[in-house]
């Protein structure tokens, strides 16, 4: 009935949690390309989810769930949006380096 | 059986006034704006008549056997419910009371007023701020009714501070030339000076007795007979600094001459008839206070003597027509205080009256000449406006008769009055008696001068082509000028039998022998005329002897043309070291060097700390969220150390959650 074997401890979840995080971390910070850094974020979305589901699992509360659905639609969301100014700043610059894209400066 | 008298109406009708020309007169036809201006103070006139009337029928009919009539008694009072001030111990009523006192100067406020208002309508027409003139004058009448009407001294205060102010911006009712509009702050501001004394006043009094409110007041002192001088003389003469201020006394009368830059009914109806002798009604509204303190009356009366013969002898030499009026009314605001300070407050009040009468009358004839003449105000270009101006001619030498004391008309009665009282105050008050009688001598030669120089004699600008005035105009002198005939009829026996509630010294008054009275009255007269005969030689049969006579005396004349150099020397130590103390003490160092530098500090240390931030906007993303991310894990670094004490224990913690 259950996905998750019984015998699979909490902690094992969280470490890989933890570990899929820190690679989406560091993948946001080393990377140049606006897509990959875009991956990055949902790396670490993704990371949080599987946290999400272990926690909810281990002490039997549906709460953890229904937040992993609502990161999964702002996920998706985002997704969207940040896909078109992706698109939009490609036309506009025509380069997706990260570090050309400063506008933001005073 | 009180009927109301509706007193809260009488400033309110004025109000509305103000506020109906104030703020939509610019949008109405003319005929509306003198329709409001002059049909609300002629209503405020009508219910102080009715007031007046109810009185006077109780008054009547008091008599034991008549029993009660439906009608007024004297004192009466009108209060809000619902307290003004409610500040723990103090509670102060916003309330008006209408008394013996209160009465007869609402009539001379609202009557003269009303007739000014008349005037105006002729004087002001054609002018671009029409409305504007009429809400200001209303805005006064409306201050003024409040001061007369207060049952308390704050709200009287608000009053006085209130006709301050339209006096201010009458004053300065032609702003655009600059000369009024420095009369205008020149006023302002001396009668700060006086205020700051009438505040401090009212301070003491509150400390000494505990209320505001006159009645209570009034008890408490009848309750402790013994009470005299000491805290009361120091109230006093805060209080007499206050009204020095707002009666242009000396030292505070230097606005007035300069107020003369208003137009000229507000030269009449403020700064003669109503508003300058606030501080005499003040006085006598207090002179309960004043009657304990010999000290306080004493200086009164000086203050008063000297002003009266200062500004007199200034009024001799003055060239513009509303200037000789000026000095006359500061000359004879004198006098009431001099009547004051001898404890005889009914006089004062006699003498305020007709010389509103009176004095309306020559400022408003003055207006009525200037206004044929084109704004002509210098005496020396006028003359022979006898035959050219008839009712102008004909009210101003009654005007001129009346101010000068001479029988049957009201100037005499009421100068006499004081003069009569002053004679009876032993030998201090002969001095003063004195005085006052020079200054008859020396009233009716200026008055006779300017009568002279502007009527008789042949025209000195030829090409001047006078008109009389409108009706508008001439109705209120002919009023004013049977006023200024019969106004002293009354008889200061029979006008202080009616003040005699709200005034009666409480000390024994002197009373004078029939024939002493006589001899006085004769005196008065003789001085009077002496001063015309002299006027008569100096100005109608040798017209040169004046300029012979300055030429002979140029030191005594340079003083008096240049008013004994009063404005200078304020100028020199008061103006000047304010000014130099505010420039270079308050300005450079105070202002520039200490708050300047604290806040140059304050600028530098905030422009310092951002130029140092602004480095983390680089504009970077990947540095943002290198940040971010140092940020998130410090939090979570602080949210891990309390519970594991110290950091590499974190890593214990884990591992337990990992074993288990």
């Amino acid at each position: 009935m259950t996905f998750l074997h019984h015998d699979v401890p909490l902690a094992w979840y969280l470490l890989l949690s933890a570990a899929l995080f820190s690679l989406g971390v560091i993948g946001f910070l080393v990377k140049r390309n606006l897509i990959t850094v875009f991956l990055s974020i949902e790396l670490m979305l993704n990371a949080v989810n599987l946290s999400f589901v272990a926690f909810a699992y281990q002490w039997h509360q549906v709460r953890g769930q229904i937040f992993v659905f609502f990161v999964m639609m702002v996920a998706a969301a985002e997704a969207a949006v940040g896909l078109a100014i992706i698109i939009a700043i490609f036309r506009v610059r025509s380069t997706l380096a990260v570090d050309r894209i400063d506008l933001m400066k005073l | 059986m009180n009927e109301s008298l509706h007193l809260w109406l009488i400033p309110l009708l004025p109000f509305a006034g103000f506020l109906l020309n104030g703020i939509l007169g610019s949008r109405m036809p003319r005929r509306l704006v003198t329709a409001v201006g002059v049909l609300l103070p002629l209503a405020s006139f009508a219910l102080v008549l009715n007031a007046f009337a109810l009185t006077s029928i109780t008054a009547a009919k008091s008599c034991p056997s008549c029993g009660p009539v439906s009608a007024v008694l004297l004192p009466d009072v009108e209060a809000l419910a619902h307290p003004w001030l409610d500040l723990g111990t103090l509670r102060v009523d916003f309330s008006f009371v209408l008394d013996q006192l209160s009465l007869v100067m609402l009539l001379v406020v609202t009557g003269v007023g009303f007739v000014i208002h008349v005037y105006s309508v002729g004087y002001m027409k054609g002018d671009p701020g029409y409305a504007r003139y009429f809400s200001f004058l209303n805005l006064f009448l409306f201050f003024m009714t409040v001061l007369v009407l207060a049952g308390n001294i704050l709200l009287m205060f608000v009053g006085w501070e209130g006709v301050g102010l339209a006096s201010y911006l009458l004053i300065g009712f032609w702003f655009q030339k600059p000369s009024a509009a420095e009369a205008g702050k020149k006023a302002f501001i001396v009668n700060r000076i006086g205020d700051l004394g009438f505040l401090i006043g009212i301070f003491l009094l509150l400390g000494a007795f505990g209320t505001l409110s006159f009645f209570p007041m009034r008890v408490s002192l009848a309750m402790s007979p013994a009470s005299h001088g000491g805290m009361l003389t120091v109230i006093c003469l805060c209080l007499l600094i206050g009204a020095t201020g707002k009666s242009a006394q000396l030292p505070l009368y230097i606005w007035l001459p300069d107020a003369m830059e208003g137009p000229t009914p507000v030269s009449a109806l403020i700064h003669a008839a109503t508003m300058v002798t606030a501080g005499v009604y003040m006085i006598a509204r207090t002179h309960f206070l004043f009657d304990r303190s010999d000290f306080a009356l004493a200086t009164v009366a000086i203050v008063g003597a000297a002003t009266a013969i200062f500004a007199a002898t200034i009024g001799l030499v003055q060239n513009d027509i509303k200037r000789v009026l000026a000095y006359s009314t500061i000359s004879q605001l004198g006098y009431m205080f001099l009547a004051c300070g001898v404890a005889a407050y009914s006089a004062a009040i006699f003498h305020l009256v007709t010389h509103a009468f009176f004095k309306a009358l020559l400022f408003l004839a003055a207006g009525s000449v200037i206004h044929a003449l084109g704004g002509e105000q210098d005496l020396r270009k006028m003359g022979g406006l006898r035959t050219k101006l008839p009712v102008t001619f004909w009210t101003m030498t009654v005007g001129v008769l009346a101010i000068a004391g001479i029988f049957p008309f009201a100037g005499f009665f009421s100068k006499d009055a004081i003069l009569c009282a002053a004679f009876l105050q032993g030998a201090g008050g002969k001095s003063l008696w004195f005085v006052g009688l020079v200054t008859a001598l020396l009233t009716a030669l200026y008055m006779f001068r300017l009568w002279y120089l502007a009527f008789l004699g042949e025209p000195r600008t030829p090409d001047a082509h006078p008109h009389e005035s409108p009706l508008s105009m001439r109705a209120p002198l002919v009023i004013l000028a049977l006023l200024s005939i019969c106004g002293g009829w009354i008889g200061i026996q029979r006008f202080s039998a009616y003040l005699g509630p709200a005034t009666a010294a409480n000390r024994a008054m002197p009373t004078a022998t029939g024939q002493l009275e006589l001899m006085l009255s004769v005196a008065a007269v003789c001085v009077a005329l002496l001063g015309w005969l002299i006027a008569d030689w100096f100005y109608r049969r040798q017209p040169n002897r004046p300029a012979k006579l300055a030429a002979a005396l140029p030191a005594g004349y340079k003083l008096l043309a240049n008013k004994y150099y009063v404005d200078e020397i304020y100028g020199a130590i008061i103006v000047k070291p304010l000014l130099v103390t505010s420039q270079y003490i308050l300005g450079w160092v105070v202002d520039t060097g200490i708050l300047g530098g604290i806040a140059w500090l304050l600028a530098g240390i905030a422009s310092l700390t951002g130029m140092i931030l602004q480095r983390w906007q680089s504009g970077n993303l990947r540095s943002y969220a290198a940040w971010l991310a140092a940020g998130a894990a410090a939090v979570l670094l602080f949210l891990l150390v309390p519970w594991a004490q110290v950091w590499p224990a974190s890593f214990d913690f884990l591992w337990k959650v990992v074993r288990h």
